[in-house]
């Protein structure tokens, strides 16, 4: 037993069941074999490892992009890349790095540690898991597909219109930017929401939120801010397609439009982006710290307060990168005090890493030295940062290589660095073996070095006044020498960050075996062997201490928690027929529900290969394209959703009802995570109808809006079908919940008959419109509206379609009650965001 | 260029706005450099005050005073005096009878938390605000606002170079030139910023900082120059693909040089001196030239799809800064534009050796 840890399995008599019980335990949660099981495959360690695989790839690839632009860039007039291919791979450096490597290699190591981390055997959406993994893969290959067709977008990776927009960018490189990215980013959301969920729900018991790690609370932000910023962005680069499919106006000036539009959406989502990369990463640092200086966080309340409070300022921050865009001092003032303001939370963050290493006594291992790294490097970039939010110095070094230096300090400083740092300390959990020290210390000593050669030159350089995204530039400037410096150390760096992979093959063939936990650290990931099996947390551990492996004699429960022992009992090393994990309350852990856990299936697969036709049927308009791929998507949402046996073997080995002592099987409402799910979707669709109206707002910001009143008699129909609908899906819902079963179904056919009774006026009021959109900026806002309202309308009648169909085959089945409080949700949503759209469209034109 | 070796720096100002930066630069570089520092050395005190090299990574013992204070004194486990013990020795045999010690709160917190509210909330906060109030007062010196300006000027920006208009007082179009924007030396001039086509970004380093110029939209900078001289000036704003070779030159000049070169700009271009000229000048009117370029006082006076020609002659730089004014380049550029700056939207024309010679000799004349 090594010291101040706690044993792994100790004599505790919640550690001893029969062998037989452990073995069918395994074999429930094992993994599929052969190829077919391969793609079958959802349980998050190996669908976590080959996420973090792929996004690793990309991360290779857009370095070696990097060095391709800083070769060109070394001596002034130099023709080793032409125009064409540096403004290409510029665009897709930028793309690569933050959508296709540092977000998703977040939700990756994420995907991998947050159930070890807190306990759990899985996350609560397995298949959203490999479906967005696949669908990020699709994603990513799509765009990198351009380079085959010899059309990589060149507009760069903020997309500005109109040189993105169809008359300046006419051929086919900005639609696969567009429609890849749309699909990586989905993908993304889908894995923050489950992160989100997973935090919230699915824990140890015992495990409140205040003794969370810090990593977990990272991603409890890091989510909320997907959902956030990713929204706006999604919905901007559909306005953009849209636009360059010349159906709509929205960033035309001739026509209405505004290009400034574009910017504040993509920087509304761009600033957050930056902390939604930055965020996990002190996560990371702060589950790196307290180990290797070997005592818990000081101040943790005051970190989880400030990461909270970056990630509510880093949404007052996006205009900060529009500062030269001509704005009232107003508005400069604003925003440039917001852009000082975030120093705040980072000092504190900063300041309780130095304090706890400071009260501790620390081993300098690699992980440490990297953390070390980064709170220098970050710094750096930091003051960087705030020189560059003071407004009139900001005029001079915007879109010059000193912003250049800024950002590339902040995120190798403040992303790479704690990402290397990460690796270090938890690979050896993957691998189980060790990596090499010593080539660990010569890496982390030249990564630091190279990279202030390659970067810090860049300040001079924009100070002399060198532009960022040219090709190339004249001798005689005072560039020269700065540039050659610059790409000597990127060579050097990208050669030093590539050591890994060596350390990565060397520890796998010679690494000493890691033991399941080498560092001696204080959290549950620790508790699981090195590499975890499939079937992780066969006995969930009680939690009472953030560092339950420092600070508990026995991860069992104690005499005093006979009531929990007693609840848990049906998943100590069980259920051995079905996949089930622990249910938690969101604020103190208490065990509240089990929840069965869907085996492997090749569903989310091939959803994402009908993802993948679909869109590039979208990019070709290729109706033969478009329509396989739709028909794939529809089969495999069926496949998804067919009741499997493991569901009906569930309900009735624990039933749905609690009982004394008796946890109770989460199938419908509140308790399971399915109406957490749809509670999350809602949210993200009240951001996307928030960014069309915002957009709406801003375009009329000057008179002549909206040009005329529009037309409200269909408008005026579809409010009152949306008012009944409210009313028959609280019918329906009561029914539910009553066990009547007249009301149900009366309720539901009836809010079936309203929703697509909504669907005729909330069409007539485009045609009553009579503008058409391509031509005018006021009807593209206004159908992309009305469209939403639609897609909603189809969302509710496809759950009200489920509902129905077990309402009046097998009344009985809890599974029924779970879809139609869904639709309840969704009934609601819906009424509510048409009365807003009503009042905002077609109320507030007629009061002025 | 004149020979200064930094024709583009901020960090060689010669005017107003771009001095007023440059000083505020320089404290803010004072106080990041300052930030580091600290932020460097209290990083450094802390992990080598008392560091292990080889130690496995053992949390720390809890001390047995706290032990004590936390199970009570009821507690029948006596440490020995001033020795730490590890937990688990602590903790006995009996598994999972005593309360367990939580290391959430080590003595040693309170004071770290101290540190943490000092360096994290109140310094920060100390250095900010009159940071903001500084901000505040140089973008009013910057952007100067209030001062009036004895000159405007239009600039517009296209893919990939600047079409410049003078204007009278009532804001009426004097007279046109392309990448060479001429001021009077110690005079506001107001530079009214719009684009024909994608967003650009107008930037005189070492006259003041960089302004959009965005379709539909007008924004206005004010420049002034202290000093007769050339100033470069690049777009800053990524416009596609000759972003790099979209350069111009502000040439401050005495005032009177300045309202003589102006007056002469406003004139229609010089009638061909020889016939090889007028023969040019027909070249120039036939060969579709004519379909972009203007030359004012010649039937192709309004075609404003590429630079004004009245005076090209009398222009330092030819595309943008792209290459040198003189026979040898405008010949090349004339037969080949997309070899030197590809994807300029000049088209290449295919002319006779005879009829570019020509034309090279009346374009020269047009000074």
């Amino acid at each position: 037993m090594e010291t101040g840890t706690a044993p792994r399995f100790d004599t505790h008599r919640y550690f001893v069941v029969d062998e037989e019980r452990s073995r069918e335990f395994e074999r429930v949660w094992g993994a599929a074999g052969g190829i077919l099981g391969y793609l079958r495959e959802i349980n998050n360690i190996p669908i976590a490892q080959r996420y973090i695989f792929a996004s690793f790839a990309f991360f290779l690839v857009g370095g070696a992009f990097a060095l391709l632009m800083r070769t060109q860039l070394a001596v002034p007039e130099n023709d080793f890349l032409d125009p064409r291919t540096y403004n290409q791979l510029f665009t897709m450096h930028g793309t690569t790095m933050m959508f296709l490597f540092v977000i998703p290699f977040i939700e990756a190591v994420a995907n991998y540690f947050l159930p070890l981390m807190l306990g759990t055997r899985d996350l609560p959406f397995p298949r959203m898991t490999t479906l967005a993994l696949w669908t990020y893969i699709w994603g990513g290959l799509f765009i990198f597909t351009s380079f085959l067709f010899g059309v990589a977008p060149e507009a760069g990776w903020f997309a500005y219109v109109p040189l993105s927009n169809r008359e300046f960018s006419p051929g086919l490189g900005m639609d696969f930017w567009d429609i890849g990215l749309s699909v990586a980013e989905i993908a993304a959301m889908g894995a923050g929401a489950e992160l989100l969920i997973a935090v919230l729900r699915m824990r140890a018991p015992g495990q409140a939120l205040h003794r969370l790690p810090i990593f977990a609370w990272a991603m409890i932000v890091f989510a909320f801010m997907i959902i956030f910023a990713f929204t706006p962005l999604i919905v901007g680069t559909l306005m953009l397609e849209l636009d360059r499919k010349a159906l709509t106006s929205f960033f035309v000036p001739e026509n209405g439009g505004d290009p400034l539009l574009w910017q504040h959406l993509f920087w509304f989502f761009g600033h957050p982006e930056v902390y939604i990369m930055f965020i996990p990463a002190l996560g990371m640092v702060s589950q790196i710290v307290p180990v290797f200086a070997r005592r818990p966080l000081v101040g943790y309340p005051l970190i989880v307060m400030a990461l909270v409070a970056i990630g509510f300022i880093s949404f007052g921050l996006w205009v900060h990168h529009m500062f030269a865009t001509g704005l009232s001092p107003t508005a400069l003032g604003f925003f440039a005090a917001a852009s000082l303001l975030i120093a705040i939370p980072s000092g504190v963050q900063i300041f309780s890493w130095i304090a706890t290493i400071w009260t501790g006594r620390p081993v300098w291992k690699t992980p440490l030295l990297f953390v070390a790294g980064f709170i220098l490097i970050f710094v750096m970039g930091g003051v960087t940062g705030t020189m560059v939010g003071s407004v009139p110095f900001d005029l001079q070094v915007h879109d010059s290589f000193f912003v250049v230096a800024h950002f590339h300090y902040v995120l190798i400083g403040g992303v790479v660095f704690p990402f290397y740092a990460m690796l270090y300390y938890w690979l050896p959990k993957v691998t189980g073996r060790l990596l090499s020290e010593r080539l660990g210390k010569w890496q982390f000593w030249m990564m630091l070095i190279s990279f202030n050669v390659a970067f810090f030159p860049m300040h001079f350089l924009g100070l002399l006044g060198m532009p960022r995204r040219v090709y190339t530039y004249e001798a005689g400037l005072g560039w020269d020498t700065l540039n050659l410096v610059s790409t000597i150390g990127a060579w050097a760096f990208g050669l030093s960050a590539a050591l890994i992979v060596v350390n990565v093959v060397w520890s796998l063939k010679r690494g000493k075996p890691a033991g399941a936990n080498p560092w001696n650290a204080g959290t549950l990931e620790w508790w699981e062997p090195s590499p975890p099996p499939n079937a992780q947390f066969k006995f969930i551990p009680f939690v009472r201490s953030r560092e339950p492996l420092w600070d508990q004699e026995t991860l069992g429960p104690l005499p005093e928690e006979e009531h929990e022992e007693r609840l848990m009992e049906p998943l100590r090393s069980a259920p051995t027929r079905w996949r089930g994990a622990l249910v938690v309350s969101v604020l103190d852990a208490r065990p509240i529900a089990i929840v069965q856990m869907p085996r492997s299936t090749i569903w989310p697969f091939v959803m994402s290969v009908g993802f993948v036709v679909t869109f590039a049927g979208l990019l070709l308009e290729n109706l033969w394209i478009l329509g396989p791929g739709l028909a794939i998507i529809g089969i495999s949402i069926i496949g998804w959703f067919w009741p499997d046996k493991d569901q009906d073997a569930a309900i009735e080995e624990i039933g749905t009802e609690p009982g004394p002592g008796k946890l109770p099987l989460a199938v419908a409402g509140p308790i399971s995570n399915g109406w957490w799910a749809m509670l999350v979707f809602l949210l993200v669709m009240a951001t996307a109808l928030a960014t069309f109206i915002a957009s709406y707002f801003y375009l009329g910001d000057g008179p002549g809006w909206p040009p005329v009143a529009p037309p409200a008699r269909s408008a005026t129909l579809a409010t009152l079908a949306a008012a009944l609908l409210a009313a028959t899906t609280y019918l329906f819902a009561r029914g539910v919940r009553r066990k009547n079963l007249r009301a149900r179904r009366i309720g539901l056919i009836a809010t079936t008959a309203l929703a697509l009774a909504f669907l005729f006026p909330a069409y007539g009021a485009w045609t009553e419109l009579g503008l058409r959109a391509r031509e005018s900026a006021y009807a593209s806002a206004v159908v992309t509206i009305l469209g939403f309202e639609w897609l909603m309308a189809l969302v509710m009648l496809v759950l009200l379609g489920g509902a129905i169909a077990w309402a009046f085959t097998k009344p009985k089945d809890p599974r029924g009650d779970g879809i139609a409080f869904l639709a309840e949700l969704q009934g609601y949503f819906l009424a509510a965001s048409w009365a807003v759209v009503f009042v905002i469209l077609y109320l507030l034109p007629r009061l002025w | 260029m004149d020979g200064t070796p930094w024709p583009q720096s901020a960090l060689a100002p010669d005017g107003p706005a771009a001095r007023a930066i440059l000083e505020i630069g320089w404290v803010l570089t004072g106080l990041s450099g300052f930030v580091v520092l600290l932020v460097a050395a209290a990083l450094l005190i802390a992990i080598l005050r008392r560091h292990d090299y080889e130690a496995t990574a053992a949390p720390l013992p809890v001390s047995p005073d706290l032990v004590r204070k936390i199970r009570g004194e009821r507690e029948s486990l006596e440490p020995t005096p001033g020795e730490s013990l590890p937990l688990e020795a602590q903790a006995g045999a009996g598994l999972g009878r005593r309360r367990e010690v939580r290391r959430d709160t080590l003595p040693d917190d309170q004071r770290g938390v101290r540190w943490i509210l000092a360096g994290g909330v109140a310094f920060p906060v100390v250095v900010l605000v009159p940071l903001f109030v500084l901000t505040m007062r140089s973008l009013a010196a910057v952007e100067a606002r209030d001062v009036e300006p004895d000159l405007t000027i239009e600039v517009i920006g296209r893919q990939y170079w600047w079409e410049v208009h003078y204007l009278d007082d009532a804001g009426n179009r004097l007279f046109e030139t392309a990448n060479e924007i001429h001021i009077p030396v110690g005079r506001t001039v107001l530079v009214r910023l719009l684009s024909a086509d994608v967003i650009h970004s107008f930037w005189v380093p070492r006259l003041a900082g960089k302004l959009d110029m965005i379709p539909g939209k007008m924004n206005q900078l004010r420049i002034r120059a202290d000093e007769p001289g050339e100033y470069r000036g690049q777009c800053a704003e990524y416009c596609g693909l000759q972003h790099a070779k979209m350069a111009f030159l502000v040439v401050a000049q005495p005032e009177e040089e300045f309202e003589a070169w102006a007056v002469r700009q406003a004139l229609p271009a010089a009638a061909p001196a020889d016939s090889l000229a007028a023969r040019g000048r027909d070249v120039f009117l036939r060969s579709g030239c004519a379909v972009c370029h203007a030359i004012r006082g010649t039937p192709a006076a309004v075609a404003d799809l590429g630079p004004d020609l009245t005076h090209v002659a009398s222009r330092r730089t030819l595309a943008a800064l792209a290459i040198p004014n003189n026979r040898g380049h405008l010949g090349g550029w004339i037969a080949d534009p997309q070899a030197i700056k590809p994807g300029n939207l000049m088209p290449a024309v295919p002319l006779s050796a005879a009829d570019l010679q020509a034309l090279l000799h009346y374009l020269e004349g047009l000074r």
